[in-house]
């Protein structure tokens, strides 16, 4: 069975071309680290997600690593150079079949 | 007899003494106090492959005081220039007093622009923790940032 959640892109729907763009991405996923234990002492498992990867105009620019020290609801802020105007997806791989992806367009002048 | 037993018992004293000393020692030697722990150092051995990590470039930033271990603002930079030929190829971060040491890792591309990257972590404990940056021609680089948690992440029940 996969799962998804909620995501959000922040980032400028326009730029000069050259001119280096943040983004913010979001997705909203517990990260249940596997280090914790219910009040009857049973350890929960652990369903993080592992791989976020950004997609310029289906060329990667981005790609990160997650491990059980990402705080829930990961957000992670990079940025890249506005070459073109296009479509950037975003794409969140997890545990347990998790899978998001969003997408954003910006227009380069 | 009675010279030689008050003799011995101040003997004994200086003894005592001194092994006193030489334990305080081994507690503030800086061997100790700058030695990472073992899991984040074969952690850190994993990805550098035994290659020797300079120091430098990284810059790490978290508040030195954290109320809740739980969501932590971690920002790391890398001084370069991020051009086609010298760029910032991987950002590591490693928490050393974490259950699991590596907390995240970032691939980067000439076509990043800055080598800049915030997220937000947990930490399991007051410590230090390291960034190291593989730049594209294969050397190492690390920084680091001490914190003190009063909360900490990771071990609380349910």
């Amino acid at each position: 069975m996969s799962k998804t959640s909620r995501t959000s892109i922040t980032m400028p729907a326009q730029a000069k071309k050259g001119a280096i763009i943040e983004i913010r991405a979001i997705a909203q996923h517990d990260m249940e680290s596997g280090f914790r234990y219910t009040e009857g002492g049973k350890s929960i498992p652990r369903d993080i997600i592992r791989i976020f990867t950004c997609s310029y105009n289906n060329t990667e620019i981005f790609k990160a690593d997650f491990y059980p020290g990402i705080g829930a609801n990961p957000l992670i802020i990079f940025t890249t150079i506005a070459t073109e105007s296009g479509t950037l997806e975003f794409k969140w791989v997890g545990d347990d079949g998790y899978e998001a992806s969003n997408q954003a367009r910006i227009t380069v002048t | 007899m009675n010279l030689s037993k008050t003799i011995n018992r101040r003997q004994w004293l200086l003894r005592i003494q001194q092994i006193g000393i030489i334990a305080v020692g081994v507690c503030l030697s800086p061997l100790t106090v700058f030695a990472k722990k073992e899991e984040a150092d074969s952690a850190i051995k994993e990805i550098t492959g035994g290659a020797p990590i300079r120091d430098g470039r990284v810059k790490l930033v978290i508040p030195p005081l954290v109320e809740n271990g739980n969501l932590v603002v971690l920002n790391v930079s890398v001084d370069s220039p991020m051009t086609a030929n010298n760029y910032v190829k991987v950002i590591h971060v490693i928490a050393e007093g974490n259950p699991l040491p590596h907390i995240f890792a970032a691939y980067l591309s000439p076509r990043s622009g800055t080598a800049n990257i915030t997220t937000r972590v947990r930490l399991a404990d007051s410590q230090r923790v390291w960034a190291i940056a593989q730049m594209n021609d294969g050397s190492f680089w690390q920084g680091y940032a001490e914190t003190l948690v009063t909360l900490s992440a990771c071990t609380e029940m349910v």
